[in-house]
């Protein structure tokens, strides 16, 4: 089996748009529409975010369990455990 | 983490400190006195709001360390004639600032028969144990993880091994993550020493969150997993027709491909009410290369009362589509290349409907032991099947009623941050 196959590609290309989009490569900032953005939400302004309530992760333990019981009755996987779901919400 | 927070706020306050200055120094000399005490005065103000503001989004700030805490849980399944129960623990603790490391150990006790398992074969028990070790590493806004996990029982050994990097962005407002695994499955049958198979598997992961408001955080996700080897379930067989005997039906060993490959969406939100509490929703879409094609969604409200009682609810709703080679009675045991009859494969929907209750104990921030709760938490799952029949009642072949099956879950665990 080939390590990259083309879904992983498409996956690779996205997170490299999803980057440049964000301003991060400040090269491109003349070219991307997106380079003059700027964050709406200040640091103080995120006492509702940090409320444990909004983590999508707010008891691991848990969380791992429950996955695991879907996963062993559906025929789906994948893409449920919030990979990635920074943003906030530790 | 804390000291982080601080030196944040002091970044944000210094510029405030300059400007306050500037003013005060180009303004006639009558009004000098007063403005310069007013001015002390709001960058006071302006100082303190910065440090409790960055205290209260110090969780909110996912450039962080995972919370250090440890949790131990008992769960227990039960529905379709099979109970599965046992304990987990999870311990996690941080390393300077920069490094946590986590261990789980986590045990399932599995009894009794499944409608495939008794239609063709006798009640069993088994225990699955399994232990996972993962280390984080936090450099700036980058978070980087890996773990490695073994699962174990008589006719089963499991490894794998997670990477992922996680980097914040546009002032901690957006998030990006990539993740790989690869696992190596050993997959036996009881009672033939001679089985062994092998099967191998890569995940392929992306992540991507956003604080869109105050009070709503969006995201979503993409997930590629590939399998390639022995995927069949050993135990689950295939039904065809047979005259020879009194049910008019017998069984034979599936036949699934060597290689499966799937790729699963998914979006999720979670938004702050103007009272406290949240409600939150996720919808994921699947399809593989076995046809299968699934849906669900979830929606759940969190409501907390004072800082001791938090009390949530939420249903899931579940549909999926049957794989190409899924049939509930076949013509004859050899009918197709692939064959498969377990009913994780058919067409069928899945309601799930959840109620949980946890109590916290609130301590000093300088005590060894910050917070402890305890967590009662419930799922009643039910299940009905649309092409997947009851080969265990007494009617002609192929007309068995359809089968449908409903479960309890429980998760009873205490927990304690430190």
């Amino acid at each position: 089996m080939r390590l990259f196959n083309k879904t992983s590609v498409r996956l690779i290309m996205v997170a490299c748009v999803a980057t440049l989009g964000s301003g991060c490569a400040s090269t491109f900032d003349s070219i991307n529409p997106l380079a003059n953005l700027e964050p709406w939400v200040k640091p103080y302004e995120r006492s509702n975010l940090a409320d444990p309530i909004m983590s999508m992760n707010r008891n691991p333990v848990a969380l791992a369990y429950a996955k695991h019981v879907f996963e062993s009755r559906e025929g789906a996987r994948g893409a449920d455990g919030g990979a990635g779901g920074g943003c906030g919400c530790n | 983490m804390r000291n982080t927070y601080l030196s944040l706020a002091k970044a944000r306050v210094v510029p405030t400190v300059v400007q306050v200055v500037v003013v005060a120094v180009t303004k006639r000399q009558a009004a000098t006195a007063i403005r310069q005490k007013l001015n002390t005065l709001k960058v006071t103000l302006c100082r303190l709001t910065l440090i409790v503001s960055a205290l209260f989004v110090g969780a909110a700030n996912s450039a962080v360390l995972p919370t250090e805490r440890a949790d131990v849980l008992y769960h227990a399944y039960s529905g379709d004639g099979v109970t599965i129960d046992g304990p987990s623990v999870l311990l996690r603790k941080n390393i300077g600032g920069k490094v946590s490391v986590s261990a789980n150990y986590y045990v399932d006790t599995v009894s009794g028969a499944s409608i495939d398992v008794r239609a063709t074969a006798s009640p069993y028990e088994e225990v699955r144990k399994e232990k996972t070790v993962g280390f984080d590493y936090l450099n700036n806004k980058t978070l980087l993880s890996t773990s490695f996990t073994n699962s174990s029982e008589n006719d089963f050994e499991a490894n794998s091994v997670y990477v992922g990097i996680s980097q914040d962005f546009f002032g901690d407002l957006s998030t990006i993550s990539l993740s790989y695994s690869k696992g190596w499955d050993v997959v036996g049958r009881r009672g033939d020493e001679s089985f062994e198979e092998e099967a191998d598997r890569q995940k392929y992961g992306l992540g991507f969150s956003q604080v869109a408001t105050k009070s709503l955080i969006v995201g979503f996700n993409i997930e590629h997993i590939s399998d390639e080897g022995y995927l069949n379930n050993p135990y689950r067989a295939v039904r065809f027709l047979d005259a020879t005997t009194d049910r008019g039906f017998s069984f034979a060993t599936e036949k699934y491909p060597n290689t499966r490959s799937s790729t699963a969406y998914s979006i999720n939100a979670n938004y702050y009410l103007p009272y406290r509490a949240a409600i939150y929703g996720d919808a994921r879409t699947y399809s593989d290369t076995w046809g299968i094609k699934a849906q669900n969604f979830k929606v759940g409200y969190i409501h907390p009362i004072e800082n001791d009682w938090v009390f949530e609810v939420f249903i899931r709703h579940y549909k999926q589509d049957k794989a190409d080679f899924y049939q509930d009675l076949f013509s004859r045991p050899d009918e197709f290349n692939f064959m498969a009859r377990d009913k994780e494969m058919s067409s069928y929907t899945g309601v799930t409907a959840g109620i949980s209750v946890a109590y916290e104990w609130q301590f000093s921030q300088t005590a060894t032991i910050k917070k402890s709760a305890v967590h009662f938490e419930w799922d009643y799952m039910k299940f009905d099947y649309d092409d997947f029949r009851d080969a265990t009642a007494e009617a002609p072949v192929g007309e068995e009623p359809l089968f449908g099956f409903s479960a309890n879950v429980l998760r009873i665990f205490a927990s304690i941050w430190y």
